[in-house]
């Protein structure tokens, strides 16, 4: 049986970043001109660590799947970007930060990763100032912050509701600064479609053009893969639509584990579903949460009304609504992590009390935040929100609705959990190297820093970290062996083989010829997923999932049909190929949530709960990182390989927001 | 609760650059007024499939109006008819029963098409490369904390900084400018000091690269401003030309 071999330096956790950094190889810069670094995506992760190799002088390609770097996902997160700068003197520091990631994440995470990523998160925020990204500020001219889930302190910079989008715009300016340098190519509406090893190592990658249709090669001395999260695996979710799971099974595929595949975030204020026509779901950030009150009916009677559309929310009064956060956990109230916030609605909605049309919502309320800030207040922190929430709904937030015994009541939000993030991903080491050599894996395609559910605002934290400040050092202890390597062919037969292995599947997609669209049969991969692989999960439930899945599998390789030909576009061809992916990165969720017979996090299993409805791990059994190993096909149960985990500065404990 | 509408739908086919391209008439029927006008269009393919025909290629990616990937000219306004709205956050209940929708990809000789409604922006980017930036290097950043910004210049500059990039400003333009897009990105960074350094180069490289690629010039209509999803402001336009002139008079 493989080992893991995580490399964590030695040292305490507070010094072991240093020491690395001071004792790792570099390449001087000569040497630094003839090594190629193949950067696969342009968000957060993937165009910092291409503008950051590049401008240390190494010769980068970059590709992405959209017209522009500027598109990947990670501009549409909205709430902000954590780091330990104490800038508000709330008791912040490095090991508080450290401390909340890693109690947040259910203690499922790596510890000596996460001190590292709350260690360089106070040099991200300067880095971004410095390019220019307009983070809200007061009026002394100070940067300002906010609290977000999971903290008791104020560490959340941000610009306006649409941080992700100005940091990723502040990556993006400094690509397009090497791109005009010379050092970073860019190869937009590429897609990767297979990883190429040559004796064991990464070298390359076969790329479909996604305008011709046509398979080109690219090789390199190393190739890192930023390519985002699963969490379309589910269909519906707040993911953008072309996010996909392919590159990551490519690597998988090719002996690369995955790690923790079960960890999916599920977050708590989305727009609920409407309708079986609905393409994706609509985030409303969790800053919402900062002064909004999220309540259902005490009487299950209104409850009816509600879901009847008999009364709406502003008739009821404040002595019938429950805030059953507020309730349940005093300590946090409405801010606890996203795993716990989602649990509990579902939990209120099982219980009846849901609050429209499908009985799967719950309120988010601003009445007493504009009773006690004024409507301007409110709208200058998340005006935007509430016109993005208008447009989709029709119902504006802000108005004033009803007053009952002089207390004025404002329509309130209609929210419901959605797959958001997923905390699982290829598995890597310290340096963010994969099981494959010269295979890196950065942002949320890995799986190293946030264990089994990843606190807001961390994402962009994590993404950042990885492509500015980690990856640019660690790389080089890997090229600095490579120095003496040429460059490569493209017509090794390394390189024919992974590009005829591609052409194969294509050519096979379009002989099938079945009756079925690529959304049709995904959509059925993604109700199974939510109802089997979802929220609350049993031994059961995820049997009978995985079965499901097989046959979804049969109904793909039967019935699925796609228009057109190989030659030139064919956006129906392009999705079939991340289907095929999503549909092996289903079972692989599911193998994982079935074995982890515990709850923790993102992942929870029914059977595992206390008394009172909470998560309850099981330490003894499960303090491990769970990696999957593929079995060369698809259609074989992948293995299962522990990592265990040591935690040498925190103590284990039960997660409370309560007290 | 919205109403189902039916309406016709008349859509711009073309299969390539260099190909002639044509309108398509579709008849769609008891569409629920949540749909959002690309989930329309997703109904439209999955119906064009069905029949064993190619769908329908548009650019969409994020659906909730920030990457700036959907396009498309509706009834003759870019992103359609809301305002400030692209054209993934446009629902149906825009629309009446009846109504005859036509759509059509961005026109403008900076964006070819590429098929159907999909067109070629990667002249922005080439912008972009030119000088839309600040040139620092990772790592060698003082503290964020050392720099002050007076609350109404970052919130200004934060207006400026919301451009998605989406192309609309240029579809909307009788002259193909690219002009909004430009001085969106010249004043978030002229009015940061970190950005003032390189202002005067920013603002002539940037113009420079515009006019090389083929966009017009700006001649004051104030059509993309009206049509700007992010209701961008012209007088972004005007803070670029005062950066410009002081850039030429110091040659």
């Amino acid at each position: 049986m493989a080992t893991i071999d995580s490399k964590i330096p030695e040292g305490p956790v507070a010094e072991k970043w240093t020491n690395y950094k001071a004792h790792q190889k570099l390449v001087n810069p000569a040497n630094k001109r003839r090594l190629d670094i193949i950067v696969v995506g342009t968000g957060l992760a993937g165009a910092s660590a291409a503008a950051s190799l590049g401008e240390m002088g190494f010769r980068v390609f970059n590709f992405c799947i959209q017209d522009s770097p500027r598109r990947a996902h990670s501009i549409a997160a909205q709430g902000g970007i954590n780091a330990a700068k104490n800038y508000q003197n709330d008791g912040d520091s490095v090991y508080r930060l450290f401390y909340d990631t890693v109690k947040g994440g259910d203690y499922r995470a790596r510890e000596a990763n996460v001190y590292r990523l709350a260690e360089v998160s106070n040099s991200i925020i300067d880095q971004c100032v410095a390019q220019g990204v307009p983070f809200a500020r007061e009026y002394g001219g100070t940067l300002a912050n906010r609290s977000f889930g999971g903290a008791q302190v104020s560490r959340t910079f941000y610009a306006k509701g649409q941080t992700g989008q100005q940091l990723l715009l502040g990556a993006y300016s400094a690509l397009s600064r090497q791109v005009n340098a010379g050092t970073v190519k860019l190869y937009t509406r590429y897609e990767m479609e297979e990883l190429v090893i040559i004796e064991g190592r990464a070298r390359g990658i076969i790329a479909k053009n996604l305008i011709t249709g046509k398979l080109e090669r690219f090789a390199a001395h190393a190739v890192v893969i930023a390519t985002g999260g699963y969490g379309n695996a589910y269909f519906l979710s707040t993911n953008a639509m072309a996010c996909n799971s392919s590159a990551a099974m490519q690597c998988y595929r090719k002996g690369a584990y995955f790690a923790n595949p079960s960890y999916v975030q599920i977050h708590p204020t989305c727009i609920p579903v409407h309708g079986d026509k609905q393409s994706k779901l609509t985030l409303m950030s969790e800053s919402l949460r900062n002064d909004g009150r999220i309540w259902v009916p005490k009487k299950l009677e209104d409850a009816k009304a509600l879901q009847a559309g008999t009364k709406k929310g502003s008739d009821i009064p404040e002595e019938d609504r429950d805030y059953y956060l507020e309730r349940r956990y005093p300590a946090f109230g409405n801010l606890v992590p996203r795993d716990v916030a989602s649990r509990a609605a579902k939990e209120r909605c099982d219980k009846g009390y849901g609050v429209n049309n499908t009985g799967l919502a719950v309120f988010l309320d601003f009445s007493e935040a504009i009773g006690r800030l004024g409507i301007d207040v409110v709208r200058q922190r998340y005006g935007n929100l509430f016109d993005m929430y208008e447009e989709i709904t029709d119902v504006n937030p802000g108005e004033l609705a009803k007053e009952i015994n002089g207390v004025k009541y404002y329509n309130p939000m209609m929210i419901y959990p959605a797959i958001h993030y997923t905390m699982g991903g290829i598995w890597v080491d310290y340096e963010l190297q994969t099981s494959i050599k010269g295979l890196f894996a950065i942002g949320e395609c890995n799986f190293s820093d946030h264990g089994a559910n990843r606190l807001g605002a961390s994402a962009l934290m994590q993404g950042l970290a990885d492509g500015y400040f980690v990856l640019p050092y660690t790389i080089q202890n890997y090229l600095s062996d490579q120095i003496t390597v040429p460059r490569f062919s493209t017509d090794l037969p390394e390189f024919a083989a992974a590009e005829k292995a591609v052409n194969d599947k294509i050519d096979r997609l379009m002989s099938i010829q079945g009756n079925e669209s690529v959304d049709s049969i995904h959509k059925k991969l993604g109700h199974i997923m939510w109802e089997y692989v979802g929220m609350g999960r049993t031994a059961e439930g995820l049997k009978k999932g995985l079965e499901e899945i097989k046959k979804i599998r049969e109904e793909f390789n039967k019935n699925l049909f796609i228009p057109g030909s190989k030659e030139g576009m064919n956006i129906e061809l392009d999705k079939a190929i991340r289907l095929e992916d999503f549909i092996t990165m289903g079972e692989l969720i599911a193998y994982d949530a079935l074995s982890r017979n515990e709850s923790c996090g993102g992942h929870f299993r029914e059977e595992y709960q206390t008394e009172e409805g909470e998560a309850k791990r099981d330490d003894e059994n499960f303090f491990y990182v769970g990696c999957w190993e593929y079995q060369g096909s698809d259609e074989k149960a992948p293995v299962l390989i522990k990592e265990p985990l040591h935690y040498e500065a925190i103590k284990v404990q039960t997660r409370n927001y309560k007290s | 609760m919205d109403k189902n509408i039916s309406f016709t739908l008349k859509v711009w086919r073309q299969n390539g650059p260099k190909e002639k391209g044509h309108f398509e008439t579709f008849q769609m029927k008891d569409i629920p007024g949540d749909t959002s006008f690309l989930e329309m269009l997703d109904i439209l393919n999955e119906q064009l499939i069905s029949e064993r025909k190619e769908p329908v290629v548009f650019d969409h990616d994020c659906r909730e109006g920030i990457c700036g990937m959907c396009s498309l000219y509706i009834n003759g306004y870019p992103h359609g008819p809301a305002t400030g709205a692209t054209t993934c956050q446009l629902y149906m209940r825009r629309f009446n029963d009846g109504d005859t929708i036509t759509v059509e990809p961005w026109r403008s000789a900076g964006f070819p098409v590429i098929k159907d409604l999909m067109v070629d922006r990667t002249a922005y980017d080439k912008i972009m490369q030119a000088g839309g930036y600040i040139s620092v290097r990772t790592g060698s950043a003082e503290d964020a904390n050392n720099i002050l910004i007076p609350k109404p210049n970052a919130d200004e500059a934060m207006d400026a900084a919301s451009c998605i990039g989406c192309g609309a400003c240029v579809a909307a333009c009788k002259n193909g400018s690219a002009m909004l897009f430009v001085s969106a990105k010249v004043s978030q960074l002229a009015l940061l000091p970190q950005g003032k350094v390189e202002a005067a180069r920013r603002a002539k490289a940037m113009l420079s690269k515009m006019d090389e690629l083929g966009f017009g010039n700006c001649t004051n209509t104030r059509a993309c401003e009206a049509e700007c999803p992010k209701c961008i402001s012209i007088s972004n336009i005007a803070r670029l030309n005062r950066e410009f002139i002081k850039a030429k008079l110091k040659d």
